[in-house]
This record gives structure tokens, sequence and C-alpha cells, in this order.
């Protein structure tokens, strides 16, 4: 018998890549694209680095074929622009003859337009447009009419799990048979408001983030969005559709320790891997790679690695690393391009580096794997977690 | 497969919904175009303390769950879910302003890590230790709809017993001024601001936190069971019927079955023609509801419509101040809500006397 949910197809851009096979192409070669900001006028570009798609908004909009009086933020443009790729990448061609959803996931949704406007709407009537575009559902509203989708739409937010959580939400749909097939994914673009939210936290490194490193001085901001495309085991087998992987187990719990710092024994990370465990019915054992949230901060660092420890045992933690040495923190987007990242290690059995490592952390005998790693994979566990202790935890299997 | 039941309500809204009965203190105020909010007594639910670095949104939400809660005699939740359009705009304008107008110098991160989406419900997770499963949705107008789905998801497939499920939105000046500039809000120079049979643009808008205690077994305060929730992104009027009537359907009942419908009517002459399409046929004889008079339109305003229609089942009786038009019914048993917002967003909900 088949467990989990089946993935049909994926979509991603991030700084590392505008497609999956560049994306696979830049893990493969270790080709971190961390770099000055270019396409944010900011006071810090000096002092940070982040994960941009060096493209711009034009740039976005002409591949869209977006008229010139669209209203499009640019999380709106990635986001649209990843879940059409994950459509294309299921061969699906009538969208909505299934019945199909959406869920999407933001953290500040059209932030980036409405940072750039703020005090300009009242001077300029053409800028009016924008007003509509600052919430998180009209990013999913416009990805829906990009991919035609009439139907169920939805939006997580939850800070920087979100994805994650529409990962979820969209497997356990797809199990109850409320839908046959759901996009799930998330998309986040860089602004101001969060490079300086981060910033005032101090949580931002002020050169490459170094997870899992004993000197991680914190993490470095990244933009993307990627897609999923999940089907129910019918449309599967009547469709004689290409599995890539499975959605296995999840898991969501609250950390309920502080707004935005994560307790000292990671007890939500804890609960939320171990319910994933519960619901795929896996023992820690079964996994063969840990894809960490690992944003090197500190904190987080310190604490999901007790947790992983307290699931694992010390002496029993599987092949792990961070990819946010490649990509940056993509905030709401970040587990579902780690979510596609894990596809990948699994349909190609690569364990993805931890890039920057040098010195262990001294707390524990947690050492990830820094090199490029092949063996077989049938499971990988993605980790992520955000502000107000929201933890979430999935697993992939391989079909 | 589970039943889900509201049993137990806060709200805080544009009305006096807390320690009152239904709506019998309420008040139409039609010269506002935007209406205040009726303030709880803060300090009764929450340290002054605690409360002075705490924004509406957050206080609000804190009170109206602290009312579901007490009602239900529940103190634990295998859920909390949340539902918020705007999320919490008042710490997200100040940190925003704070970084145009200081050129991105002398920020603190106080509202920075007030501003994400998922405040409230972390908030309420916080305040009574909750590790269970915490979700926020963020979809415009079905952002309350998300999380009773999710709820009634989990409950149907008996994962979990109790859930906290609440809307929350919040209205900020600088907010209210996009609004008021995009159209979104009716024009100031109207000065009177009816909302049914409206002959103008835009709505009246508010703010508000509504509570539900949503648990797999009825008790001695339980008031409705909910027995269906659907949503869909687009519908063009004339679809509007049809889809209703598939939707009653899956639930073996026909339009004459629904006792009564709540509609989310806003004013806005552009949009209420969806509400027209039903209410002038497959409606026109059952007992109409319309409540955003009252508690003004916001993201999550359909929580108040649920209060209302919750509240409506359990008096078995519709207050004059929320009749669209005149019919009556002398038993309300099945009760169809139905809204949108500016064309999008529809969401459909069916809940039954228990």
């Amino acid at each position: 018998m088949n467990i989990g949910v089946a993935i049909t197809g994926m979509g991603i851009i991030s700084a590392i890549g505008n497609s999956v096979d560049e994306t696979f192409d830049a893990l493969v070669k270790g080709e971190k694209a961390i770099t000055t900001v270019s396409n944010i006028p900011t006071v810090h570009a000096a002092v940070m680095k982040v994960g941009e798609i060096k493209k711009t908004n034009d740039e976005l909009a002409a591949e869209l074929g977006l008229s010139p009086d669209n209203n499009f933020s640019r999380t709106a443009m990635i986001g649209a622009l990843a879940a059409k790729q994950a459509v294309q990448n299921a061969g699906i061609s009538l969208i909505n003859e299934y019945k199909t959803g959406l869920i999407s996931a933001t953290s500040v949704g059209g932030m980036d337009t409405t940072e750039k406007h703020y005090y300009d709407y009242f001077d300029n009537p053409e800028l009016v447009k924008y007003i509509s575009a600052h919430d998180g559902g009209d990013v999913a509203q416009k990805i829906a009419e990009e991919i035609g989708l009439k139907g169920f739409v939805t939006t997580i937010s939850t800070a920087c799990s979100s994805a994650a959580n529409a990962i979820m939400l969209g497997a356990r749909m797809i199990k109850s048979g409320k839908l046959d097939r759901v996009i799930v994914g998330g998309t986040d673009a860089l602004a101001k408001f969060t490079i300086n939210g981060f910033k005032t936290l101090m949580i931002l490194s002020d050169t490459y983030n170094t997870p899992f490193d004993n000197d991680r001085k914190g993490l470095n901001l990244g933009e993307a969005a990627a897609f999923l495309v999940l089907e129910s085991d019918e449309i599967v087998a009547k469709e004689n559709k290409k599995v890539l992987a499975r959605v296995s187990g999840y898991g969501n719990a609250n950390d309920a320790f502080h707004q935005t710092a994560s307790s000292e024994n990671g007890e939500g990370a804890f609960l939320a891997m171990e319910k994933a465990f519960e619901v795929s019915g896996l023992k820690p054992s079964d996994i063969d790679y840990i894809n960490v949230h690992g944003t090197a901060t500190p904190n987080n660092d310190l604490s999901e690695g007790r947790a992983v420890i307290r699931i694992f045992g010390e002496e029993n933690v599987p092949d792990f690393s961070s990819t946010k040495p490649f990509t940056g923190h993509t905030l709401a987007a970040a587990a579902a391009i780690e979510a596609v990242f894990s596809i990948l290690a699994i349909q190609n059995g690569i364990v993805f580096p931890n890039l920057n490592f040098k010195t262990p952390m001294a707390e524990f005998n947690m050492v990830p794997q820094t090199a490029i790693k092949h063996k077989n994979i049938d499971h990988v566990l993605s980790n992520s977690f955000g502000f107000g202790g929201n933890c979430s935890t999935l697993i992939f299997s391989k079909n | 497969m589970g039943k889900t039941y509201i049993n137990g309500i806060g709200c805080v809204s544009a009305q006096k919904t807390f320690d009152t009965v239904f709506l019998e203190e309420a008040v139409l105020n039609e010269s506002l175009n935007v209406l205040p909010l009726e303030l709880p007594t803060y300090k009764d639910y929450i340290s002054p303390i605690a409360a002075r670095r705490m924004s509406k949104a957050v206080k609000n939400g804190i009170v109206a769950s602290t009312i579901a809660m007490k009602e239900a005699h529940v103190d634990t939740f295998d859920a909390i879910i949340t539902g918020t359009g705007m999320g919490c705009i008042e710490d997200s304008d100040k940190f925003l302003k704070a970084i145009i107008d200081n050129n991105e110098e002398f920020l603190t991160p106080t509202s920075f890590i007030q501003s994400t989406h998922n405040t409230v419900g972390a908030q309420i997770a916080l305040g009574m230790t909750c590790k269970a499963y915490n979700f926020t949705y963020v979809n415009a107008a079905v952002s309350f709809e998300s999380a009773v789905f999710d709820a009634k998801m989990q409950i149907d497939a008996d994962e979990s017993k109790t859930i906290l499920v609440g809307g929350i939105d919040e209205m900020t000046d600088y907010t209210q001024r996009l609004f008021k500039l995009a159209g979104f809000i009716k024009n100031d120079e109207e000065g009177s601001f009816p909302i049914l049979n409206s002959k103008s643009k835009g709505t009246v808008f508010s703010e508000g936190a509504t509570f539900f205690v949503l648990e797999n077994k009825k008790s001695t305060s339980t008031y409705v069971e909910i027995v269906d929730i659907e949503m869909v992104n687009s519908l063009e009027v004339s679809e509007v019927e049809s889809k209703i009537i598939s939707f009653l359907k899956q639930n073996n009942l026909e339009v004459s079955d629904v006792d009564a419908v709540v509609l989310g009517i806003n004013g806005d002459m552009e949009f209420d023609n969806y509400y027209k399409s039903i209410s002038e046929s497959a409606f026109k004889n059952t007992p109409q509801v319309y409540y955003k008079h009252l508690s003004g339109e916001y993201n999550t305003a359909s929580a108040f419509g649920l209060f209302v229609g919750s509240k409506i089942i359990k008096a078995q009786q519709i207050p004059d101040i929320l009749k669209a038009n005149a019919i009556t019914k002398s038993e309300i048993k099945h009760l169809l809500l139905y809204n949108q917002y500016r064309g999008i967003d529809h969401s459909f909900t069916l809940i039954s006397k228990c």
C-alpha cells in the first residue's frame, strides 16, 4: 500500500535558480547565491547579504505576460511563476477538470509594493491600484487567476513555517477526499519591512550564514516561491501519472514559550516531529536525511538541535543539512522550496551539503553533512519553525 | 464521523456583544462610514501591564476567546485556529511608518515582532501554554471560514475534540485613509450611509474579534451544529443560486428547508447583486437576515455573521434590527450563511438546530 499523498508536480524560483532543473544544478555544484541586495534600496545594503532573485519586477511581469496596468506585487509574481511551473510539471491541462484547490502561504504578502508607495498613494492616482495588493488573499487570488483555478483557495500565514502548513493542509484535504487535487506552497519577496525587522532583532548575519556552526552569526534573508501539486491516488491511477514522491507525514505544534524565541529544549519542534512520525507510521531510524530548518541564528540551531537529539538520540542523528546557505531564509516560502529540495534528494539519492560549516557546536555532538553525499534516500524529514512558536515537520517518502 | 457543535461564543464588535444576551442594546448608526468598536473593559481580562504592549487585535482576541471559553466551560484545546484578512496592521503600520520616516534607522523590534499575522493565535496559546496545533489563515473574506473548515475537518476525522476558532481584524487610521482613497469605504461626502438598498459604491468598515469553541459533543451551552462549510474563490452572480442548491443537496436539503438565510450585504451597489440574485429568487419566501449595518465590514465580519446565525437558532427568534424582509417562520431549524467580498471569496455555511 502507498503511504501518504502523491506529489505529481513542482515548481520553484529562488536565488539559486528559476526552475527545478536550475535549482538542482546549483545544489549539486554547491553554488550558493547569497549576494549584496540589488533590487531594494536599503541603507543596510553594505552590512548584509541576501538570497535575491536577480530579476526586476518588469522582467517578472514580462515573463508572466502581464498587462502594464497590472497590480501584482513581487510576491504574487514569483508565486504565480512557481505555481505555473508546478501545474505544467504535473501535466495538467484542464485545471478545473477535478475538484482542485490552491493553498498558498506568505508572511508579508504584498508588503513590497505597500512599502514602496506608502506616502505616494495620496499624490499619485496611478498607484491606487496597489492598495488592494497588500494582503495575503490578493496573492492567492492572483495565483489562482494565473493558473485559471476556480474553487477552494486559501492562504496560511504562520510566519516562517507557513508553507509547511500549506502542504500539510493540502495533504489532509486529499486524504479526507475534500479535494482531488491541490496546489500547495508559498511565496515571499524580499522587503525592507522584513530586512529591518530581522535587523532590529539582531539576528541578521553580516556575512554568509553558517548553520549549526559554533560561531554562527545569524541568518541571510532570501526571497523565493515554490509550489507542489498533490493528487489523489484515484487520479494518479486513472491518468497513469508519474509520482515524484509522497507526503507521508506531517505535524504542527506550538512551542508556547515566547513570541519570537524558541524554547531551550525545542519542545515545539520535538512535538511536531513526534506527530509527523505518528501520522506516517515511520520510525526515526527510517529517516535517511533531515533538511533542518537551520537558520543559523544562535537560538534556532541550538533549540532545533536539541529537539532532533531528543527524537533520534545523539548517536543516531541521520545525515542532515541546512540548505539556507544556498538560498537564504525565504520565510513563508522556506518550507516549500525545501520540500522541492527534499524531493530532489529522494529522486537523485543525494544529501545536499550544509555549506559554510567549520566548527561543531559546543553544546552537542551534531555535525552536518558538509559535502555532497550520494546514497539511497527513502525518507526525508524537513523542519520549519516560525514566530509565534509555530513548529512544523513534514516527511517526504519515495513512491 | 464526528459532528461539530458551537458550545461557546465571544464577540467584540461595533455593538455591545459582550455582557448582553443578543443585540438587545444594538444601535444602528448610519451617520458613520467607519464604525468604532464598543470597547470591553480590558482590565477584566488582561493585566494592564501586559495590555500596554498589545495591539487592539490581540486584546480583542484575548477578550473574545476568554468569553467563549468561559461559556463553553473549556480551558484546553486540541487546536487553536484563527483567521484574519489584514492581520496585525496596527503594529505593521507602526513598524513600516518608522522605517520610512526614519530612513531605516533607530528602530525597535517590538512592533515587528507583533506584526506577524499569527500573533493573536500565538498570544492566546502562549497565555494558556497550549502546545497544540496552531494555524492562522489570511485569505481576505474567507480567512475565518478557512479556520472553521480546518477545525471541522479535524473533528469530522476524530482527530480533535475541542477547538478554538476565531476571526480577528483591526482598523488603523492609515488603512482607513487608504481604503477611502481606493473607494472601499463609502465617500465621506455622502453624509448618510444606509446599507440596505444602497445606491453607492463602497461600504461601511469596522473591526472586531469573534471566537467560537467548537466541540465534538453537545453540552448545556450548545448553540448549533455546524453541518457544512464550503468556499469558492470566484463565482459569477448567475452561478450563486446553483452553487447553493448543490451545497444544500450534498446535505440532503432543498432551498425550502432553509428557515433563514444570513446574507453579507454590505451596501456596495457594485457587489450586493450577489445577494440580490438569491434574495429575490430562491430565497424570496425565506426569512432574510443582514448584519453588516451593525458590525461594519471587515475581512472577518462573517464571524460576526456566524455569531448572529447561532444566536438566532438558539433564541428561535430574529431581532427586528436584523431583518432584511418581513417573512417569518415558526421554527428555525436550518440556517444558511452566504458571504463574499467584492465578488470574490464566497463562503457558504450551514448550521442547524440540535
